[in-house]
């Protein structure tokens, strides 16, 4: 994943906040925060996931005519068979999100953050990845496993490192067995 | 309100419920906000009849995310130095999940939390850990 802009928005962390089921104020509220510790509006601990929404190639959001999507229209999907996203196939890396390829075949396996500091509302972050690890092995509930590890490190607009972030996808030979 | 170096014990432990009966709605707020239009979350035809699962669930990084929500409860805004998890079971509509975090270490003005969230059988869904700078 390459993201040239990623502007933290006021707007934005109030609606991930909101998606997380998190009620804080340091999230919407600007006079609140301006009297806090960290000064004003901050973003949550994994808001830099939503970087994706600046990433004009993820794979894994509708092209806006919506062809090509994986999802169902009509049909139960509108791709047969349904298509690794682009990400997933990119010499980068995976854009995180679900982590290795979408279609239902590739899952999040583990995240991890390192917080140089917190992005704060005005910050225009930018996100250049890199593939790091990859293993495989016998899972007991879904085949083969293969593991794929993709490093993020999202930059100021100083070009100061704010997070380093590593993802890794998995995917398994079949659906995990939920029994 | 930070935590301060002098209250705390190894072996402490803080916990929430972080979700109590997920809401398909919540998991569709979640794709919207973070961007992640994976139908595998969202769409029931695909992921039953085209992915092979039971039913949607929820991303990997909403469960983070609701876990990472107990973290900054506890240690305070601004304060994770370093949070990451492993994703051991997926997590369905209906899932309450409630994240604990255990005190591991305290040194330097930093502690480490051993962090781990289950739903309502006891099965863990993330497990992971967590370092704060601590008054």
């Amino acid at each position: 994943m390459a993201v040239k802009k990623f502007p933290v928005e006021a707007s934005h962390i109030m609606m991930f906040a909101r998606s997380i089921g998190d009620d804080n104020q340091i999230y919407y509220d600007d006079d609140y925060a301006a009297q806090s510790e960290v000064g004003g509006v901050v973003a949550p601990p994994t808001f830099v996931q939503a970087s994706a929404q600046f990433d004009p190639d993820y794979g894994l959001r509708p092209k806006i005519d919506g062809k090509g999507w994986m999802g169902s229209g009509a049909n139960p999907t509108s791709v047969v068979p349904p298509k690794p996203a682009k990400d997933s196939s990119s010499k980068e890396g995976s854009s995180g999100g679900s982590g290795g390829r979408s279609g239902g075949g590739g899952l999040h396996a583990e995240q991890r953050y390192v917080y140089h500091r917190h992005p704060k509302v005005g910050d225009i972050l930018t996100a250049t990845s890199r593939r790091g690890e990859s293993w495989e092995r016998e899972g007991r509930r879904s085949g083969k496993l293969v593991f794929n590890e993709s490093i993020t490190e999202y930059r100021d607009q100083n070009g100061e490192l704010v997070v380093t972030a590593t993802s890794v996808g998995v995917t398994t030979e079949r659906p995990v067995d939920q029994g | 309100m930070a935590l301060k170096a002098s209250d705390l014990n190894i072996g402490d432990t803080y916990s929430e419920v972080v979700v109590d009966d997920l809401k398909r709605t919540q998991i569709v707020m979640y794709s919207g906000a973070s961007g992640d239009y994976n139908p595998v979350h969202t769409d029931e035809p695909f992921v039953t009849k085209v992915a092979g699962y039971p039913t949607v669930f929820a991303h990997g990084m909403l469960s983070m995310g609701m876990t990472g929500k107990m973290l900054t409860n506890y240690v305070g805004d601004g304060r994770l130095t370093e949070y990451r998890v492993r994703f051991t079971s997926q997590v369905f509509p209906g899932d309450t999940l409630t994240a604990t975090a255990t005190v591991q270490k305290i040194e330097n003005g930093l502690i480490d939390l051993e962090i781990v969230t289950v739903n309502q059988n006891g099965v863990e869904v993330v497990r992971g850990a967590a370092q704060a700078r601590v008054d």
